[in-house]
Protein backbone atom coordinates (compact mmCIF):
# COMPACT_ATOMS: atom_id res chain seq x y z
CA UNK A 1 0.00 0.00 0.00
CA UNK A 2 2.73 2.18 0.92
CA UNK A 3 4.88 1.42 -1.72
CA UNK A 4 1.70 2.33 -4.09
CA UNK A 5 1.44 5.38 -2.73
CA UNK A 6 4.96 6.39 -2.85
CA UNK A 7 4.49 5.50 -7.05
CA UNK A 8 1.45 8.16 -6.73
CA UNK A 9 3.62 10.82 -5.23
CA UNK A 10 6.27 10.10 -7.38
CA UNK A 11 4.38 9.84 -10.71
CA UNK A 12 4.72 11.82 -13.65
CA UNK A 13 0.85 12.47 -14.88
CA UNK A 14 1.55 13.81 -18.34
CA UNK A 15 1.02 10.08 -19.96
CA UNK A 16 -2.37 10.36 -18.52
CA UNK A 17 -3.00 13.62 -20.12
CA UNK A 18 -1.57 13.17 -23.40
CA UNK A 19 -3.35 9.92 -23.74
CA UNK A 20 -6.76 11.96 -22.48
CA UNK A 21 -5.93 14.54 -25.22
CA UNK A 22 -5.03 12.22 -27.86
CA UNK A 23 -7.71 9.88 -27.27
CA UNK A 24 -10.50 12.98 -27.75
CA UNK A 25 -9.30 14.60 -30.42
CA UNK A 26 -8.81 11.53 -32.38
CA UNK A 27 -12.42 10.09 -31.26
CA UNK A 28 -13.88 13.84 -32.42
CA UNK A 29 -11.96 13.69 -35.77
CA UNK A 30 -13.39 10.08 -35.85
CA UNK A 31 -16.99 10.75 -35.18
CA UNK A 32 -17.53 12.95 -37.93
CA UNK A 33 -15.30 11.28 -40.31
CA UNK A 34 -16.74 7.97 -39.97
CA UNK A 35 -20.65 8.86 -40.02
CA UNK A 36 -19.65 11.01 -43.05
CA UNK A 37 -17.87 7.80 -44.41
CA UNK A 38 -20.17 5.35 -43.84
CA UNK A 39 -23.25 7.62 -45.09
CA UNK A 40 -21.23 7.78 -48.37
CA UNK A 41 -20.50 3.94 -48.67
CA UNK A 42 -24.33 3.37 -47.55
CA UNK A 43 -25.53 5.43 -50.43
CA UNK A 44 -23.05 4.38 -53.23
CA UNK A 45 -23.35 1.03 -55.46
CA UNK A 46 -22.39 -2.00 -54.78
CA UNK A 47 -18.83 -1.42 -56.55
CA UNK A 48 -18.28 1.39 -55.30
CA UNK A 49 -19.39 0.00 -51.68
CA UNK A 50 -16.48 -3.14 -51.80
CA UNK A 51 -13.66 -0.73 -52.85
CA UNK A 52 -14.28 2.20 -50.35
CA UNK A 53 -15.51 -0.50 -47.46
CA UNK A 54 -12.01 -2.06 -47.74
CA UNK A 55 -9.83 0.78 -47.80
CA UNK A 56 -11.92 2.63 -45.02
CA UNK A 57 -11.73 -1.14 -43.20
CA UNK A 58 -7.99 -1.54 -44.15
CA UNK A 59 -6.36 0.14 -40.55
CA UNK A 60 -8.65 -2.16 -38.29
CA UNK A 61 -7.53 -5.30 -40.35
CA UNK A 62 -3.62 -4.53 -40.46
CA UNK A 63 -1.26 -4.70 -38.34
CA UNK A 64 -1.17 -1.23 -35.96
CA UNK A 65 2.90 -1.51 -37.34
CA UNK A 66 2.36 -1.81 -40.68
CA UNK A 67 -0.03 0.92 -40.45
CA UNK A 68 2.75 3.08 -38.37
CA UNK A 69 5.06 2.43 -41.08
CA UNK A 70 2.91 3.80 -43.61
CA UNK A 71 1.99 6.83 -42.09
CA UNK A 72 5.74 7.11 -41.05
CA UNK A 73 6.37 6.76 -45.30
CA UNK A 74 4.08 9.16 -45.99
CA UNK A 75 4.77 11.72 -43.01
CA UNK A 76 8.48 11.49 -43.56
CA UNK A 77 10.42 15.05 -43.73
CA UNK A 78 12.16 13.38 -46.51
CA UNK A 79 8.95 12.85 -49.18
CA UNK A 80 6.80 14.91 -50.55
CA UNK A 81 3.87 14.99 -48.12
CA UNK A 82 5.63 15.62 -45.42
CA UNK A 83 7.81 18.07 -47.31
CA UNK A 84 4.68 19.99 -48.24
CA UNK A 85 3.05 20.08 -45.25
CA UNK A 86 6.24 21.40 -43.46
CA UNK A 87 7.21 23.76 -46.46
CA UNK A 88 3.49 25.31 -47.03
CA UNK A 89 1.97 24.76 -42.83
CA UNK A 90 5.32 24.21 -40.88
CA UNK A 91 3.52 21.72 -40.08
CA UNK A 92 5.60 18.53 -38.66
CA UNK A 93 3.92 14.98 -38.19
CA UNK A 94 6.43 12.94 -37.43
CA UNK A 95 7.29 12.76 -33.58
CA UNK A 96 5.04 15.25 -32.73
CA UNK A 97 1.90 14.98 -30.16
CA UNK A 98 0.30 15.53 -34.03
CA UNK A 99 1.78 12.00 -34.86
CA UNK A 100 0.11 10.90 -32.00
CA UNK A 101 -3.43 12.23 -32.97
CA UNK A 102 -2.95 10.92 -36.77
CA UNK A 103 -1.63 7.48 -35.64
CA UNK A 104 -4.62 6.97 -32.98
CA UNK A 105 -7.41 8.90 -35.86
CA UNK A 106 -6.07 6.18 -38.40
CA UNK A 107 -6.69 3.14 -35.94
CA UNK A 108 -9.61 4.01 -34.44
CA UNK A 109 -11.49 5.13 -37.42
CA UNK A 110 -12.50 1.90 -38.66
CA UNK A 111 -14.65 1.24 -35.60
CA UNK A 112 -16.26 4.23 -35.71
CA UNK A 113 -16.90 4.27 -39.92
CA UNK A 114 -17.89 0.56 -39.18
CA UNK A 115 -20.67 0.58 -36.20
CA UNK A 116 -22.09 3.97 -37.87
CA UNK A 117 -22.44 2.22 -41.45
CA UNK A 118 -23.95 -1.07 -39.48
CA UNK A 119 -26.33 1.24 -37.77
CA UNK A 120 -27.12 3.31 -41.14
CA UNK A 121 -27.65 -0.02 -42.42
CA UNK A 122 -30.83 -1.00 -40.19
CA UNK A 123 -32.81 1.69 -40.55
CA UNK A 124 -36.19 1.82 -41.71
CA UNK A 125 -36.24 3.03 -45.20
CA UNK A 126 -39.81 4.14 -45.13
CA UNK A 127 -39.30 6.40 -42.01
CA UNK A 128 -36.84 8.15 -44.43
CA UNK A 129 -39.40 8.09 -47.04
CA UNK A 130 -42.05 9.35 -44.85
CA UNK A 131 -40.13 12.18 -43.78
CA UNK A 132 -39.85 13.18 -47.42
CA UNK A 133 -43.17 13.21 -48.26
CA UNK A 134 -43.56 15.38 -45.08
CA UNK A 135 -41.58 18.07 -46.86
CA UNK A 136 -38.30 17.48 -44.52
CA UNK A 137 -35.59 18.65 -45.96
CA UNK A 138 -32.53 15.86 -46.26
CA UNK A 139 -30.69 17.76 -43.89
CA UNK A 140 -33.55 17.99 -41.18
CA UNK A 141 -33.74 14.40 -41.97
CA UNK A 142 -30.31 13.20 -41.52
CA UNK A 143 -30.34 15.28 -37.71
CA UNK A 144 -33.85 14.28 -36.25
CA UNK A 145 -34.52 10.99 -38.15
CA UNK A 146 -31.88 9.02 -38.76
CA UNK A 147 -29.21 10.17 -36.13
CA UNK A 148 -31.40 9.16 -33.20
CA UNK A 149 -32.83 5.62 -35.08
CA UNK A 150 -28.54 4.55 -35.62
CA UNK A 151 -28.44 5.78 -32.29
CA UNK A 152 -27.09 3.08 -30.08
CA UNK A 153 -24.37 1.63 -33.08
CA UNK A 154 -23.50 5.39 -33.23
CA UNK A 155 -22.97 5.80 -29.40
CA UNK A 156 -21.12 1.75 -29.18
CA UNK A 157 -19.14 3.41 -32.37
CA UNK A 158 -17.77 6.17 -30.27
CA UNK A 159 -17.06 4.19 -27.29
CA UNK A 160 -14.80 2.11 -29.27
CA UNK A 161 -13.32 4.59 -31.15
CA UNK A 162 -12.38 6.33 -27.91
CA UNK A 163 -11.22 3.35 -26.05
CA UNK A 164 -8.87 2.14 -28.94
CA UNK A 165 -7.60 5.92 -29.46
CA UNK A 166 -6.88 6.05 -25.76
CA UNK A 167 -4.94 2.37 -25.78
CA UNK A 168 -3.26 2.89 -29.16
CA UNK A 169 0.65 1.77 -29.32
CA UNK A 170 1.90 0.51 -32.84
CA UNK A 171 1.34 3.28 -34.98
CA UNK A 172 1.80 5.84 -32.11
CA UNK A 173 4.71 4.49 -31.18
CA UNK A 174 6.29 4.35 -35.02
CA UNK A 175 4.76 7.80 -36.13
CA UNK A 176 5.00 9.66 -32.81
CA UNK A 177 7.91 8.23 -31.18
CA UNK A 178 7.89 8.10 -27.18
CA UNK A 179 9.08 11.86 -25.79
CA UNK A 180 8.34 12.11 -22.24
CA UNK A 181 5.82 15.00 -21.89
CA UNK A 182 4.82 15.30 -25.52
CA UNK A 183 4.36 12.33 -27.39
CA UNK A 184 4.60 9.73 -24.45
CA UNK A 185 1.10 7.86 -24.11
CA UNK A 186 -0.02 5.45 -21.30
CA UNK A 187 0.94 2.27 -23.43
CA UNK A 188 4.53 3.18 -24.40
CA UNK A 189 5.19 4.41 -20.57
CA UNK A 190 4.04 0.87 -19.73
CA UNK A 191 6.35 -0.71 -22.43
CA UNK A 192 9.08 1.40 -21.94
CA UNK A 193 9.14 0.45 -18.11
CA UNK A 194 8.52 -3.29 -18.62
CA UNK A 195 11.72 -3.09 -20.67
CA UNK A 196 13.82 -1.60 -17.56
CA UNK A 197 11.81 -4.47 -15.40
CA UNK A 198 9.62 -1.94 -13.76
CA UNK A 199 6.82 -3.46 -12.85
CA UNK A 200 5.70 -1.52 -9.99
CA UNK A 201 5.28 1.67 -12.07
CA UNK A 202 3.63 -0.25 -15.18
CA UNK A 203 1.52 -2.17 -13.01
CA UNK A 204 0.54 1.55 -11.97
CA UNK A 205 -0.43 2.66 -15.45
CA UNK A 206 -2.31 -0.61 -16.03
CA UNK A 207 -4.84 0.16 -12.84
CA UNK A 208 -5.23 3.89 -14.68
CA UNK A 209 -6.37 2.53 -18.30
CA UNK A 210 -8.50 0.03 -16.57
CA UNK A 211 -9.89 2.89 -14.32
CA UNK A 212 -9.99 5.14 -16.89
CA UNK A 213 -12.43 2.44 -19.44
CA UNK A 214 -14.94 0.78 -16.83
CA UNK A 215 -15.83 4.43 -16.40
CA UNK A 216 -16.07 5.19 -19.59
CA UNK A 217 -18.24 2.41 -20.53
CA UNK A 218 -20.43 2.38 -17.97
CA UNK A 219 -20.89 6.24 -18.51
CA UNK A 220 -21.85 5.93 -22.06
CA UNK A 221 -23.88 3.44 -21.44
CA UNK A 222 -25.93 4.74 -18.88
CA UNK A 223 -26.50 8.00 -21.37
CA UNK A 224 -27.20 5.55 -23.90
CA UNK A 225 -29.90 4.14 -22.49
CA UNK A 226 -31.54 7.58 -20.93
CA UNK A 227 -31.71 9.05 -24.48
CA UNK A 228 -32.35 5.96 -26.70
CA UNK A 229 -35.67 5.12 -24.85
CA UNK A 230 -37.74 4.25 -27.74
CA UNK A 231 -35.27 0.79 -28.12
CA UNK A 232 -37.19 -2.43 -27.30
CA UNK A 233 -35.52 -4.09 -24.68
CA UNK A 234 -35.90 -7.97 -25.34
CA UNK B 1 -59.49 17.93 -57.93
CA UNK B 2 -57.98 15.01 -59.23
CA UNK B 3 -54.50 13.19 -59.64
CA UNK B 4 -53.95 11.70 -62.73
CA UNK B 5 -51.44 8.62 -63.45
CA UNK B 6 -49.95 7.16 -66.49
CA UNK B 7 -46.58 5.53 -65.75
CA UNK B 8 -44.25 2.47 -66.80
CA UNK B 9 -41.48 0.95 -64.97
CA UNK B 10 -38.94 -1.89 -65.23
CA UNK B 11 -37.52 -3.69 -62.04
CA UNK B 12 -35.84 -7.15 -63.46
CA UNK B 13 -38.65 -8.95 -65.06
CA UNK B 14 -41.33 -7.01 -63.19
CA UNK B 15 -43.22 -4.40 -65.46
CA UNK B 16 -45.41 -1.82 -64.08
CA UNK B 17 -48.10 -0.23 -65.83
CA UNK B 18 -50.32 1.97 -64.17
CA UNK B 19 -52.58 4.10 -65.28
CA UNK B 20 -55.79 5.38 -63.72
CA UNK B 21 -57.69 8.75 -62.57
CA UNK B 22 -58.97 9.04 -58.86
CA UNK B 23 -60.95 12.37 -58.42
CA UNK B 24 -61.88 13.46 -55.15
CA UNK B 25 -63.53 10.37 -52.82
CA UNK B 26 -61.31 7.33 -52.21
CA UNK B 27 -60.27 5.40 -55.10
CA UNK B 28 -59.09 2.13 -54.34
CA UNK B 29 -56.10 -0.13 -56.05
CA UNK B 30 -57.16 -3.29 -55.36
CA UNK B 31 -54.63 -6.33 -55.96
CA UNK B 32 -52.65 -9.64 -54.76
CA UNK B 33 -49.21 -8.72 -53.09
CA UNK B 34 -46.52 -8.08 -55.49
CA UNK B 35 -49.05 -6.48 -57.65
CA UNK B 36 -47.51 -3.18 -57.64
CA UNK B 37 -49.85 -1.39 -55.82
CA UNK B 38 -47.33 -0.19 -53.36
CA UNK B 39 -45.01 0.39 -56.18
CA UNK B 40 -47.56 2.98 -57.58
CA UNK B 41 -48.27 4.30 -54.72
CA UNK B 42 -44.55 5.00 -54.09
CA UNK B 43 -43.95 6.04 -57.86
CA UNK B 44 -46.76 8.78 -56.78
CA UNK B 45 -45.30 10.17 -53.85
CA UNK B 46 -41.67 10.27 -55.64
CA UNK B 47 -39.75 7.72 -53.55
CA UNK B 48 -39.49 5.78 -56.62
CA UNK B 49 -38.80 7.16 -60.20
CA UNK B 50 -41.06 5.38 -63.18
CA UNK B 51 -39.35 4.76 -66.23
CA UNK B 52 -41.91 7.34 -68.35
CA UNK B 53 -45.20 8.41 -67.97
CA UNK B 54 -46.82 11.16 -66.40
CA UNK B 55 -47.93 12.65 -62.85
CA UNK B 56 -50.41 15.13 -62.37
CA UNK B 57 -51.95 16.62 -59.18
CA UNK B 58 -54.78 19.17 -59.72
CA UNK B 59 -53.14 20.41 -63.23
CA UNK B 60 -49.37 20.41 -61.46
CA UNK B 61 -47.21 17.95 -62.85
CA UNK B 62 -45.43 16.10 -60.31
CA UNK B 63 -43.73 14.17 -62.83
CA UNK B 64 -43.02 13.92 -66.77
CA UNK B 65 -40.58 11.80 -68.67
CA UNK B 66 -40.84 13.76 -71.98
CA UNK B 67 -40.45 16.97 -70.06
CA UNK B 68 -37.56 15.82 -67.32
CA UNK B 69 -39.68 16.98 -64.69
CA UNK B 70 -39.70 15.10 -61.51
CA UNK B 71 -40.13 16.75 -58.59
CA UNK B 72 -38.79 15.69 -54.96
CA UNK B 73 -41.06 13.77 -52.57
CA UNK B 74 -40.83 17.32 -50.24
CA UNK B 75 -42.24 19.31 -53.31
CA UNK B 76 -45.21 17.33 -54.12
CA UNK B 77 -47.60 17.96 -50.98
CA UNK B 78 -48.51 14.13 -51.00
CA UNK B 79 -49.81 12.26 -47.84
CA UNK B 80 -48.33 8.68 -47.22
CA UNK B 81 -49.59 6.31 -45.00
CA UNK B 82 -47.36 3.45 -45.01
CA UNK B 83 -48.61 0.09 -43.53
CA UNK B 84 -46.73 -0.07 -40.48
CA UNK B 85 -47.33 3.87 -40.12
CA UNK B 86 -43.40 4.84 -40.13
CA UNK B 87 -43.94 7.07 -36.90
CA UNK B 88 -40.27 8.20 -35.76
CA UNK B 89 -39.83 5.91 -33.01
CA UNK B 90 -37.57 8.71 -31.58
CA UNK B 91 -40.03 11.30 -31.09
CA UNK B 92 -43.52 11.58 -29.26
CA UNK B 93 -46.70 12.05 -30.52
CA UNK B 94 -46.85 15.65 -30.44
CA UNK B 95 -43.40 15.68 -32.57
CA UNK B 96 -44.47 13.41 -34.68
CA UNK B 97 -48.14 15.15 -35.82
CA UNK B 98 -45.70 18.55 -36.06
CA UNK B 99 -43.44 16.93 -38.46
CA UNK B 100 -44.44 17.68 -41.64
CA UNK B 101 -45.63 21.31 -40.69
CA UNK B 102 -42.41 22.70 -41.65
CA UNK B 103 -40.02 24.59 -39.81
CA UNK B 104 -41.77 27.22 -37.52
CA UNK B 105 -44.76 24.63 -36.94
CA UNK B 106 -47.77 26.53 -35.57
CA UNK B 107 -48.49 24.87 -32.05
CA UNK B 108 -52.12 25.96 -31.68
CA UNK B 109 -52.65 24.13 -34.91
CA UNK B 110 -50.99 20.71 -33.54
CA UNK B 111 -53.11 21.01 -30.31
CA UNK B 112 -56.51 21.27 -32.78
CA UNK B 113 -55.20 18.53 -34.59
CA UNK B 114 -54.08 16.01 -31.49
CA UNK B 115 -57.81 17.02 -30.15
CA UNK B 116 -59.80 16.06 -33.38
CA UNK B 117 -57.90 12.93 -33.40
CA UNK B 118 -58.32 12.19 -29.48
CA UNK B 119 -54.85 11.78 -29.17
CA UNK B 120 -54.57 15.37 -27.26
CA UNK B 121 -53.34 12.77 -23.63
CA UNK B 122 -50.76 10.77 -25.93
CA UNK B 123 -49.11 13.69 -27.14
CA UNK B 124 -46.16 12.98 -24.78
CA UNK B 125 -45.60 9.45 -25.93
CA UNK B 126 -43.37 7.79 -27.92
CA UNK B 127 -44.57 5.36 -30.76
CA UNK B 128 -43.89 2.01 -29.03
CA UNK B 129 -46.20 3.35 -25.98
CA UNK B 130 -49.13 3.54 -28.36
CA UNK B 131 -51.61 0.22 -29.57
CA UNK B 132 -52.05 0.10 -33.25
CA UNK B 133 -55.48 1.89 -33.28
CA UNK B 134 -53.84 4.62 -31.98
CA UNK B 135 -50.71 4.88 -33.97
CA UNK B 136 -53.09 4.74 -37.09
CA UNK B 137 -54.67 7.92 -35.39
CA UNK B 138 -51.45 9.82 -35.14
CA UNK B 139 -50.10 8.62 -38.93
CA UNK B 140 -53.16 9.59 -39.91
CA UNK B 141 -53.17 13.27 -37.93
CA UNK B 142 -49.92 13.82 -39.56
CA UNK B 143 -50.89 13.76 -42.76
CA UNK B 144 -53.90 15.97 -42.66
CA UNK B 145 -51.15 18.35 -40.16
CA UNK B 146 -49.16 18.17 -43.48
CA UNK B 147 -52.45 19.86 -45.60
CA UNK B 148 -51.44 17.72 -47.85
CA UNK B 149 -53.09 17.52 -51.83
CA UNK B 150 -53.31 13.92 -52.39
CA UNK B 151 -53.21 10.85 -49.85
CA UNK B 152 -51.98 7.83 -50.19
CA UNK B 153 -52.90 5.05 -48.18
CA UNK B 154 -50.63 1.81 -48.10
CA UNK B 155 -52.70 -1.14 -46.86
CA UNK B 156 -53.62 0.94 -43.32
CA UNK B 157 -55.40 -1.77 -42.03
CA UNK B 158 -53.42 -4.58 -42.18
CA UNK B 159 -51.72 -4.24 -39.14
CA UNK B 160 -54.72 -3.83 -37.36
CA UNK B 161 -56.85 -6.81 -34.79
CA UNK B 162 -60.03 -7.11 -36.94
CA UNK B 163 -62.59 -6.91 -34.25
CA UNK B 164 -61.81 -3.10 -34.45
CA UNK B 165 -61.21 -2.61 -37.59
CA UNK B 166 -64.23 -1.63 -38.95
CA UNK B 167 -64.59 1.42 -36.33
CA UNK B 168 -61.85 2.11 -38.30
CA UNK B 169 -62.72 2.07 -41.53
CA UNK B 170 -65.47 4.20 -41.41
CA UNK B 171 -63.85 6.76 -39.09
CA UNK B 172 -61.11 7.29 -42.05
CA UNK B 173 -64.15 6.23 -44.36
CA UNK B 174 -65.68 10.22 -43.63
CA UNK B 175 -62.24 11.97 -42.85
CA UNK B 176 -61.25 11.23 -46.34
CA UNK B 177 -64.64 12.20 -47.53
CA UNK B 178 -64.77 15.27 -45.42
CA UNK B 179 -61.51 16.48 -46.47
CA UNK B 180 -62.47 16.54 -50.06
CA UNK B 181 -58.91 15.50 -52.05
CA UNK B 182 -58.11 12.15 -54.08
CA UNK B 183 -57.20 9.42 -51.87
CA UNK B 184 -56.07 6.27 -53.20
CA UNK B 185 -56.54 3.36 -50.87
CA UNK B 186 -54.21 0.31 -51.27
CA UNK B 187 -55.73 -3.17 -50.37
CA UNK B 188 -55.89 -6.66 -50.83
CA UNK B 189 -58.90 -7.16 -49.46
CA UNK B 190 -62.33 -7.06 -51.30
CA UNK B 191 -64.00 -6.46 -47.83
CA UNK B 192 -61.94 -3.27 -46.81
CA UNK B 193 -62.25 -1.20 -50.59
CA UNK B 194 -65.95 -2.32 -50.13
CA UNK B 195 -66.42 -0.52 -46.57
CA UNK B 196 -63.91 2.35 -47.69
CA UNK B 197 -63.77 3.54 -51.31
CA UNK B 198 -66.11 4.83 -54.05
CA UNK B 199 -63.93 3.56 -57.13
CA UNK B 200 -62.00 0.32 -57.48
CA UNK B 201 -59.38 -0.05 -60.48
CA UNK B 202 -57.85 -3.45 -60.22
CA UNK B 203 -54.44 -4.20 -60.23
CA UNK B 204 -52.58 -7.86 -61.98
CA UNK B 205 -49.25 -8.47 -62.22
CA UNK B 206 -48.09 -4.94 -63.08
CA UNK B 207 -51.21 -3.73 -64.60
CA UNK B 208 -53.75 -2.10 -63.99
CA UNK B 209 -57.28 -2.51 -65.41
CA UNK B 210 -60.07 -0.57 -66.08
CA UNK B 211 -61.89 1.79 -63.21
CA UNK B 212 -65.38 0.90 -62.23
CA UNK B 213 -67.89 2.13 -59.66
CA UNK B 214 -67.87 0.04 -56.59
CA UNK B 215 -71.05 -1.35 -56.33
CA UNK B 216 -70.64 -2.10 -60.38
CA UNK B 217 -67.55 -3.50 -59.61
CA UNK B 218 -69.05 -6.00 -57.23
CA UNK B 219 -72.34 -6.78 -59.70
CA UNK B 220 -69.59 -6.88 -62.84
CA UNK B 221 -66.37 -6.81 -62.37
CA UNK B 222 -65.66 -7.15 -66.35
CA UNK B 223 -62.65 -9.37 -66.35
CA UNK B 224 -61.75 -12.81 -64.98
CA UNK B 225 -59.01 -11.09 -62.81
CA UNK B 226 -60.90 -8.52 -61.13
CA UNK B 227 -64.03 -11.08 -60.61
CA UNK B 228 -61.66 -13.26 -58.41
CA UNK B 229 -60.27 -10.12 -56.61
CA UNK B 230 -64.20 -9.11 -56.03
CA UNK B 231 -64.25 -12.57 -54.39
CA UNK B 232 -66.21 -14.52 -56.90
CA UNK B 233 -65.78 -18.56 -55.77
CA UNK B 234 -67.18 -20.05 -59.15
CA UNK B 235 -65.26 -18.91 -62.60
CA UNK B 236 -65.22 -21.33 -65.43
CA UNK B 237 -64.12 -21.15 -69.39
CA UNK B 238 -67.63 -20.31 -71.55
CA UNK B 239 -68.53 -21.12 -75.19
CA UNK B 240 -70.72 -18.79 -76.77
CA UNK B 241 -73.83 -20.92 -78.41
CA UNK B 242 -75.45 -18.46 -79.57
CA UNK B 243 -77.04 -15.33 -78.71
CA UNK B 244 -78.63 -16.45 -75.60
CA UNK B 245 -76.53 -19.48 -74.40
CA UNK B 246 -73.30 -20.08 -73.01
CA UNK B 247 -71.71 -23.54 -72.32
CA UNK B 248 -69.86 -23.20 -68.83
CA UNK B 249 -67.00 -25.13 -70.46
CA UNK B 250 -65.79 -26.19 -66.72
CA UNK B 251 -69.37 -27.64 -65.45
CA UNK B 252 -71.00 -29.35 -68.10
CA UNK B 253 -73.80 -26.80 -68.20
CA UNK B 254 -75.39 -24.50 -70.92
CA UNK B 255 -76.66 -21.48 -69.39
CA UNK B 256 -79.22 -19.63 -70.47
CA UNK B 257 -78.14 -15.53 -70.23
CA UNK B 258 -81.09 -13.94 -71.51
CA UNK B 259 -79.48 -10.60 -72.06
CA UNK B 260 -76.61 -9.60 -75.47
CA UNK B 261 -73.76 -11.06 -75.19
CA UNK B 262 -70.68 -9.29 -76.05
CA UNK B 263 -68.36 -10.93 -77.98
CA UNK B 264 -64.79 -10.91 -76.17
CA UNK B 265 -66.24 -12.88 -73.41
CA UNK B 266 -64.09 -15.71 -72.26
CA UNK B 267 -65.36 -16.81 -68.94
CA UNK B 268 -68.35 -16.62 -66.76
CA UNK B 269 -68.33 -15.84 -62.91
CA UNK B 270 -70.89 -17.09 -60.52
CA UNK B 271 -70.99 -15.75 -56.84
CA UNK B 272 -71.22 -19.21 -54.37
CA UNK B 273 -74.61 -16.44 -52.12
CA UNK B 274 -76.23 -16.66 -55.70
CA UNK B 275 -77.10 -20.36 -56.12
CA UNK B 276 -80.26 -21.52 -54.37
CA UNK B 277 -82.21 -24.79 -53.61
CA UNK B 278 -85.29 -22.99 -53.76
CA UNK B 279 -86.54 -21.77 -56.96
CA UNK B 280 -87.32 -17.93 -56.77
CA UNK B 281 -88.76 -15.31 -59.18
CA UNK B 282 -86.70 -15.26 -62.68
CA UNK B 283 -84.39 -17.81 -61.67
CA UNK B 284 -83.94 -19.16 -64.98
CA UNK B 285 -81.63 -21.37 -64.71
CA UNK B 286 -81.15 -25.33 -63.00
CA UNK B 287 -78.89 -27.43 -63.05
CA UNK B 288 -78.51 -31.30 -60.99
CA UNK B 289 -75.44 -31.91 -59.63
CA UNK B 290 -74.94 -35.66 -59.37
CA UNK B 291 -72.57 -35.55 -55.64
CA UNK B 292 -71.98 -32.87 -53.48
CA UNK B 293 -69.20 -32.19 -51.10
CA UNK B 294 -70.51 -30.34 -47.92
CA UNK B 295 -68.19 -28.34 -46.01
CA UNK B 296 -69.06 -26.83 -42.45
CA UNK B 297 -67.49 -23.17 -41.52
CA UNK B 298 -68.07 -21.20 -38.21
CA UNK B 299 -71.53 -19.82 -39.53
CA UNK B 300 -72.59 -21.28 -43.23
CA UNK B 301 -72.12 -24.54 -44.92
CA UNK B 302 -70.32 -24.79 -48.14
CA UNK B 303 -71.20 -26.98 -50.62
CA UNK B 304 -69.44 -28.75 -53.62
CA UNK B 305 -71.24 -29.48 -56.17
CA UNK B 306 -70.76 -32.01 -58.72
CA UNK B 307 -71.94 -31.86 -61.83
CA UNK B 308 -72.05 -35.11 -64.29
CA UNK B 309 -69.90 -33.44 -66.99
CA UNK B 310 -68.21 -31.11 -64.60
CA UNK B 311 -64.79 -31.10 -64.52
CA UNK B 312 -64.37 -28.76 -61.07
CA UNK B 313 -67.97 -28.88 -58.59
CA UNK B 314 -69.43 -25.36 -58.18
CA UNK B 315 -69.14 -23.53 -54.79
CA UNK B 316 -72.37 -23.16 -53.08
CA UNK B 317 -72.69 -20.89 -49.73
CA UNK B 318 -75.83 -21.20 -47.52
CA UNK B 319 -76.65 -19.85 -43.56
CA UNK B 320 -76.36 -22.52 -41.22
CA UNK B 321 -80.22 -21.43 -40.28
CA UNK B 322 -81.17 -24.47 -38.00
CA UNK B 323 -78.20 -26.58 -38.13
CA UNK B 324 -79.12 -28.81 -40.01
CA UNK B 325 -76.66 -29.82 -42.91
CA UNK B 326 -77.92 -29.43 -46.03
CA UNK B 327 -79.32 -32.06 -48.19
CA UNK B 328 -78.03 -32.41 -51.91
CA UNK B 329 -81.14 -34.06 -53.88
CA UNK B 330 -82.90 -31.38 -55.80
CA UNK B 331 -81.98 -29.02 -58.40
CA UNK B 332 -80.52 -25.62 -58.23
CA UNK B 333 -81.50 -22.62 -59.43
CA UNK B 334 -80.17 -19.53 -60.47
CA UNK B 335 -80.69 -16.20 -62.11
CA UNK B 336 -79.08 -15.12 -65.38
CA UNK B 337 -79.10 -12.05 -63.77
CA UNK B 338 -76.20 -13.15 -61.45
CA UNK B 339 -74.43 -14.57 -64.27
CA UNK B 340 -71.35 -12.39 -64.77
CA UNK B 341 -69.94 -12.35 -68.24
CA UNK B 342 -66.40 -11.88 -67.99
CA UNK B 343 -63.45 -11.25 -70.62
CA UNK B 344 -59.69 -12.11 -70.31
Amino acid sequence: MEELFGVLQKADWSPLFISLKTGAVATVISFFLGIFGARKVVKAGPKVKAVADGILTLPMVLPPTVAGFILLIVFSLRRPVGQALYGTFHIKVVQTWLGCIVAATVISFPLMYRNARAAFEQIDVNLVYAARTLGMSEMRIFWTVIIPSAGPGIVSGTVLTFSRALGEYGATSMLAGNIPGRTGTISQKIAMVIQDGDYKTAGFWVLVILVIACLIIVAMNLAASKKLKHIRRY
Amino acid sequence: MALEVEIRKRIGGFVLHSEFTADRGVFALLGASGSGKSLTLKCIAGIEKPDEGRIVLDGHVLFDSSKKISLPPQKRRVGYMFQDYALFPNMTVRKNVMAGMGRNPDSAAADEILRRFRISDLENRIPSELSGGQKQRVAMARIVAQKPDAILLDEPFAALDSHLKWMLEGEMKQLLESMGKPAVFVSHSRDEVYHMSSSVCCMEQGKTGETLELHEFFRNPGTRAAALLSGCKNITAVRVLDDSHIEAVDYGLVFHIGREIPKDVKYAGIRAHDISDVPGNGWDNEFRPSSAVVQEDPFEWTVYLQNPGGRVPIQWKTPKKDGKRPEVSGPFYLSSRNIMLLRE
